[in-house]
């Protein structure tokens, strides 16, 4: 009798151990574009101090796997407790609605409300995370760069063609590999479209067709990497939508100018060091104005957790103002609290003296954002759209496609994706 | 008996007790498993365990494969799919001309077929020509074989990841190869945006990863050549090359067979290291088969699993002609062993 009891004890403890989750445990899902791990991992560490029945685990990864696991295991009923993600949209029927679950829902809806609707279901009223951080699309120019040319920065209104025709100038004095690149994303090229009038969004609110501005900045950046101005690596050694970054090139001082985005800010201080002056330059104007796109990761939980009460009481703490602040001014992130923004006086935690003027750069370029902008951060189909055009463009690039062929084959990438997703 | 053969005896007494227990323990249920089944019963019983593992994952997710490929959406369980049937096939071979990937409706499928078939043919003639011609001077009396074995035989122990990472580190516009370039005073150049070096990057580095496999296998079948014959040949003072092809390549043709058809079969699955060395571009000159399923099925921003699932039943119904064909020649192989 005592050996049964003790074998079903022994039983019982390997069941439990097995599980993935205990009550208290909360795992977070994490990857970074710069110190914010170490910063997340630090604000943690003073919570589970104060709330010693919750254990946070922060599992760093890397973006690859947010961008490409993550929704895998969502499908499967699976995944983290929370995760940061930035395929907010998309993937929204798999976040937990913490509304009922958090201690004050007001207090999210009043610092949170612009873009909650980033992160739910369409017509959905749920609270299911809230932004990390505010980034928007624009450029930076290495300004020693600049400086030893002898070629002036173009100002505040300048279009994408004098910022290229500056920045090849620069690399024809410098002997670099090319006046400038763009990341390797739709996201990247979308602010520069809508500059030009693009619209990606039909009156159905389903994707339009491939338009006027869209064409006119597409077939601007092919012949850019045709001509050798535009870096050609970083869009035509790869296939598919697979994302590519330039930062390194442009960290390595091979090109003068490198359109990406906010969240680069701490990335470049870090790694740039005291190696050259850089600046923050907004994005560049087009025929319709001078936009880029906003954007951003989120934190969300996810409803497939088994501890929901505990993840709202980490996603509380860590929405909260005092929090917020000190993660935005750790981690160079422009913070998305409506109280952190409207109090201001945010101390950057830098000494670095690049990183103050470009993000009072980015924040004044976050009010020349056009309508058409604005709306693709909450639009479903905005990832399809971006990963048609990524594919096609660089295909066209890689002299595989002509434009006329590309608009084609995009439409019915976007139609092909729609049609599945319904 | 002296103390410490005693002690010697009682110690492997110890140490053997455990299995002997064992072995007593397990006799009686075999014994009347053997009894009710007979020797073919006991056959399957040891074979469960291997048949298991291979059922679970390699014949169930087959099967479920071939559920997903008859359905559409994005949701990943079945029971939230909507059936379609042979759509997702029938929209993979919607071509007007097959040699003309622009006419398809799936461009990028028959860009990575043809892209695979280039590979394949260009691929197994280099890795099949290189291997000989390295197997051939690693059976010569050279100085240090055994190390020149060894560090041909080395590639093969990388992980796919690190060779694709490594030759992209030699290769890439800031890369190894283009310092030595620069520092000889040439121009360097972009080789992996350059779609001929790409492929030809692709190509070399795949069978510099795995030559050295074929390489040991025909190394075997050369070493089972009799010497005799060499003799012989040597006494009636035949050129080197009349050997090599009168007596060296029909003794090592079954061997020779096996590599080309093993190399076939990998050549057709290519992917991990071409991925990380080229990422499938410039555009789309590197996208190979079993990258395409892998973008669309995991990937992409647009992935469409079921569209992914029926590209890789085509590819294995490929590697199935493939297997068979290597199976034939395991066969042909080992009757005419058999009538030597």
């Amino acid at each position: 009798m005592i050996r049964t009891r003790t074998l079903l004890a022994a039983i019982s403890v390997s069941l439990l151990a097995s599980t993935s989750a205990f009550a208290g445990d909360v795992r977070i899902m994490w990857y970074s574009d710069g110190v914010e791990g170490d910063v997340i991992q630090d604000l943690l560490n003073r919570f589970m101090k104060d709330n010693p029945d919750i254990h946070v685990t922060l599992d760093n990864v890397a973006y690859k796997v947010i961008q490409e696991q993550l929704p895998i295991q969502l499908e499967a009923g699976q995944g983290p407790d929370i995760a940061r993600v930035t395929n907010i949209k998309e993937l929204a029927q798999h976040w937990l609605d913490l509304r009922p679950l958090v201690a004050d829902p007001k207090y999210w809806d009043d610092n949170f409300g612009d873009t909650l609707d980033w992160m739910r279901p369409d017509g959905s009223k749920a609270i299911t995370g809230f932004m990390t951080q505010l980034t928007l699309t624009g450029g930076f120019a290495n300004k020693t760069l600049f400086e030893q040319a002898g070629v002036a920065l173009p100002g505040d209104k300048a279009t994408w063609d004098d910022w290229i025709n500056a920045a090849a100038e620069v690399a024809k004095s410098q002997q670099l590999p090319a006046a400038f690149a763009i990341d390797r994303s739709g996201h990247r090229i979308s602010g520069a479209n809508v500059s030009y009038g693009a619209n990606y969004i039909g009156a159905d609110g389903k994707p339009a067709k491939v338009d006027d501005g869209t064409k006119a900045f597409v077939t601007k950046l092919v012949d850019w990497t045709a001509e050798g101005l535009m870096l050609k690596d970083t869009w035509v050694s790869a296939a598919g939508s697979t994302y590519r970054a330039a930062t390194d090139d442009f960290i390595n001082a091979q090109i003068p100018f490198y359109y990406s985005g906010s969240w680069q800010v701490a990335n470049l201080s870090t790694k740039i060091g005291d190696s050259f002056d850089w600046v923050a330059t907004g994005s560049p104007c087009g025929t319709a104005g001078c936009s880029g796109v906003k954007g951003g990761a989120a934190l969300v939980a996810i409803k497939y957790t088994k501890n929901p009460k505990d993840v709202a009481k980490v996603m509380d703490y860590l929405a909260s103002e005092a929090i917020v602040k000190e993660f935005s001014e750790r981690t160079l992130f422009l913070p998305a609290h409506k109280g952190v923004v409207a109090k201001g006086g945010l101390k950057w935690g830098s000494a670095d003296k690049n990183v103050g003027p470009a993000l009072d750069r980015f924040v004044k370029a976050a009010g020349e954002t056009l309508p058409a902008a604005d709306a693709l951060p909450p639009w479903k189909w905005a990832n399809a759209y971006y990963a048609a055009l990524v594919t096609r463009v660089s295909q066209v690039m890689a002299g595989e496609l002509t434009l006329d062929e590309a608009w084609g084959k995009i439409d019915q990438d976007i139609a092909d994706k729609v049609a599945e997703g319904k | 008996m002296s103390a410490a053969a005693t002690l010697k005896a009682w110690v492997g007494a110890a140490l053997a007790a455990p299995v002997v227990w064992l072995a007593s323990a397990v006799n009686v249920p075999l014994k009347s498993w053997q009894r009710a089944t007979g020797t073919g019963g006991m056959a399957a019983f040891f074979l469960a365990p291997n048949m298991a593992i291979f059922g679970i994952f390699v014949l169930v997710p087959l099967v479920i494969n071939f559920f997903y490929s008859a359905t559409s959406g994005t949701a990943y369980f079945l029971q939230d799919r909507s059936y379609v049937g042979l759509e997702q096939y029938q929209r993979l071979l919607d071509c007007s001309n097959y040699l003309d990937t622009a006419t398809c409706r799936e461009d990028l499928f028959w860009k990575a077929v043809h892209n695979t078939g280039l590979f394949v043919v260009v691929q197994v003639a280099l890795m099949t020509v290189v291997s000989v011609v390295t197997a051939l001077i690693l059976n010569r009396e050279i100085a240090g074989r055994s190390f020149w074995r060894a560090v041909f035989f080395f590639p093969v122990l990388l992980s796919p990841v690190v060779t694709g990472l490594i030759w992209r580190w030699i290769l890439q516009r800031q890369g190894l190869l283009n310092l030595i370039v620069h520092d000889m005073g040439g121009e360097p150049y972009n080789w992996l945006t350059d779609r001929f070096w790409a492929f030809t990057a692709a190509v070399s580095v795949s069978v510099w990863a795995h030559m050295g496999f074929y390489t040991l296998i025909l190394l075997a079948g050369l070493q089972a050549i009799p010497r005799d014959l060499y003799e012989a040949a040597e006494m009636d003072g035949t050129r080197p090359a009349r050997v090599f092809w009168r007596i060296t390549l029909p003794l090592l043709m079954p061997n020779l067979l096996v590599v080309i058809v093993l190399a076939l079969i990998r050549a057709v699955q290519i992917f991990d290291e071409v991925y990380v060395l080229t990422g499938g571009g410039p555009g789309t000159s590197n996208l190979y088969l079993t990258q395409y399923i892998y973008e669309i099925g995991f990937a992409s921003l647009l992935r469409n699993p079921g569209l992914a699932s029926a590209a890789s039943i085509l590819m294995g119904l490929v590697l199935v002609v493939l297997t068979l064909l290597q199976l034939q020649v395991g066969r042909r192989g080992e009757r005419k062993g058999a009538r030597q």
